[in-house]
């Protein structure tokens, strides 16, 4: 039995007059799975997820949700889908409970009580007005809406920016028990690079409108590893699994890729960081991303 | 209740955070046969933790045959468990190798030689023992 991933880009691009947002970017969730889009303001990540929810419709190559392209309206694959866009939009005079009603009228399947539950658990009361309530509060009815759809894929751009500390701890809450409730992929954007590692299990980095990373979080950190030793003179840049090198006077730090292959006498092999990950694959020049996709 | 705990700047991995705080209450006897562990749901709730990673945690401790998971009920530590260190002997090793520690500092050795050290001895006497 093979269920069809969640979202499946296939050679995806994006053009917008002349400019490409986004380039031949190839990617798979598995269902039930957790994914960060990780990029530089302008790689391309709020079209990649224009494109998944059907927004948009691709330039070039094909996107499929549940095997179906989402940019054909078709109610079955659009129910599936939740989307919430930056900065957790909402109707501002609008009350929660207007909200709620607007999204029951509007969708095949929504949950309102599952909504109100939810709601009533955080102490948001139906009858304020969405404009009145706080950024955190305001993020969770924006949640609450999109999970009431009882959505199989749920995409979120940005959802952490701007939200406090504790905001952000109860949105993950929130996110993190739709997901143990089960059948939910979610795809979300993200520039907090620290907090990936406790609420994600894959990783998408895209960087100039392609994807130069991407994988289970835990087999890529597995994968790599920093290098350390006495100055080399070559430069080995041109090698596949020499991800980024650094020179000092006297010793060369490494990141590679292929942890396992066995390591010059003299060499230290240390384990990579997460955000050190990304960055140094960030950090990389634009001619760099043929090789690794 | 069992409580986890996770740090994200150790740089450990959030799952072997879990995994490892398990084996260490085991070891401590905090954790004794036939409790039962949070339900991954509660561990997510109460972390804010990715469900697949608390998933992956709890696959590894039954690989590791410290527990078992049982459909329906929840995750239950089993029977035979290695023999739990007694508190006083696991504080008293602590206090060996703080001892130890402080000798080494004290003769100029830095992080990475002592780990060496370390390393090298572990090795030699582990195989000394198992020969």
């Amino acid at each position: 039995m093979t269920t069809p991933p969640a979202l499946r880009t296939r050679n995806v691009g994006k053009r917008y007059r002349r400019a490409w947002a986004l380039r031949n970017c190839s990617l798979e969730l598995p269902p039930g799975r957790v994914t960060a889009l990780v990029g530089p303001n302008g790689a391309g990540k709020t079209t990649l997820l224009r494109l998944s929810t059907g927004l948009l419709a691709p330039t070039a190559g094909s996107v499929e949700v549940f095997g179906e392209s989402p940019a054909t309206n078709s109610v079955r694959v659009l129910s599936r889908i939740s989307f919430l866009a930056q900065d957790h939009p909402l109707y501002r005079h609008f009350s929660v409970a207007d909200l709620l009603r607007f999204g029951r009228s509007c969708n095949i399947r929504f949950d309102h009580d599952l909504a109100v539950r939810r709601l009533t658990q955080l102490g948001i009361s139906l009858d304020a007005r969405a404009g009145r309530l706080s950024g955190g509060q305001q993020s969770q009815v924006a949640l609450a809406l999109a999970l009431a759809k009882r959505p199989n894929l749920l995409v979120l751009d940005e959802p952490l920016s701007r939200l406090d500390p504790l905001a952000r701890q109860e949105f993950q809450q929130t996110l993190m028990g739709a997901v143990a409730d089960g059948d939910l992929t979610v795809l979300f954007s993200s520039h907090a690079v620290d907090e990936l590692e406790r609420v994600c299990d894959h990783l998408v980095v895209i960087n100039y409108g392609r994807v130069v990373l991407r994988g289970e979080i835990d087999a890529l950190l597995a994968e790599h590893r920093v290098l350390v030793g006495p100055r080399v003179r070559t430069d080995p840049r041109g090698s596949r699994s020499v991800i980024e090198i650094k020179h000092s006077d006297r010793h060369t730090t490494m990141l590679v890729r292929q942890g396992a292959a066995p390591i010059m006498p003299g060499w230290q092999a240390n384990p990579v960081g997460l955000d050190e990950l990304v960055l140094a694959y960030l950090r990389r020049p634009a001619d760099h991303e043929e090789q690794i996709a | 209740m069992f409580h986890f705990r996770l740090d994200t700047s150790s740089g450990v991995p959030p799952y072997l955070q879990l995994v490892h705080q398990v084996q260490q209450a085991v070891m401590l006897g905090f954790l004794q046969p036939g409790d039962r562990l949070p339900l991954i749901r509660e561990v997510v709730e109460s972390l804010a933790i990715n469900p697949n990673t608390v998933a992956k945690a709890y696959r590894q401790l039954e690989q590791e045959n410290l527990v078992t998971g049982r459909q329906g009920h929840g995750t239950f530590v089993n029977d035979s468990l290695p023999a739990a260190v007694p508190p006083a002997t696991y504080t008293s090793l602590r206090l060996g190798l703080h001892t130890w520690l402080r000798r080494a500092y004290a003769a100029g050795l830095d992080d990475q030689a002592i780990a060496a050290l370390f390393a090298a001895v572990h090795h030699q006497t582990k195989a000394a023992e198992t020969a």
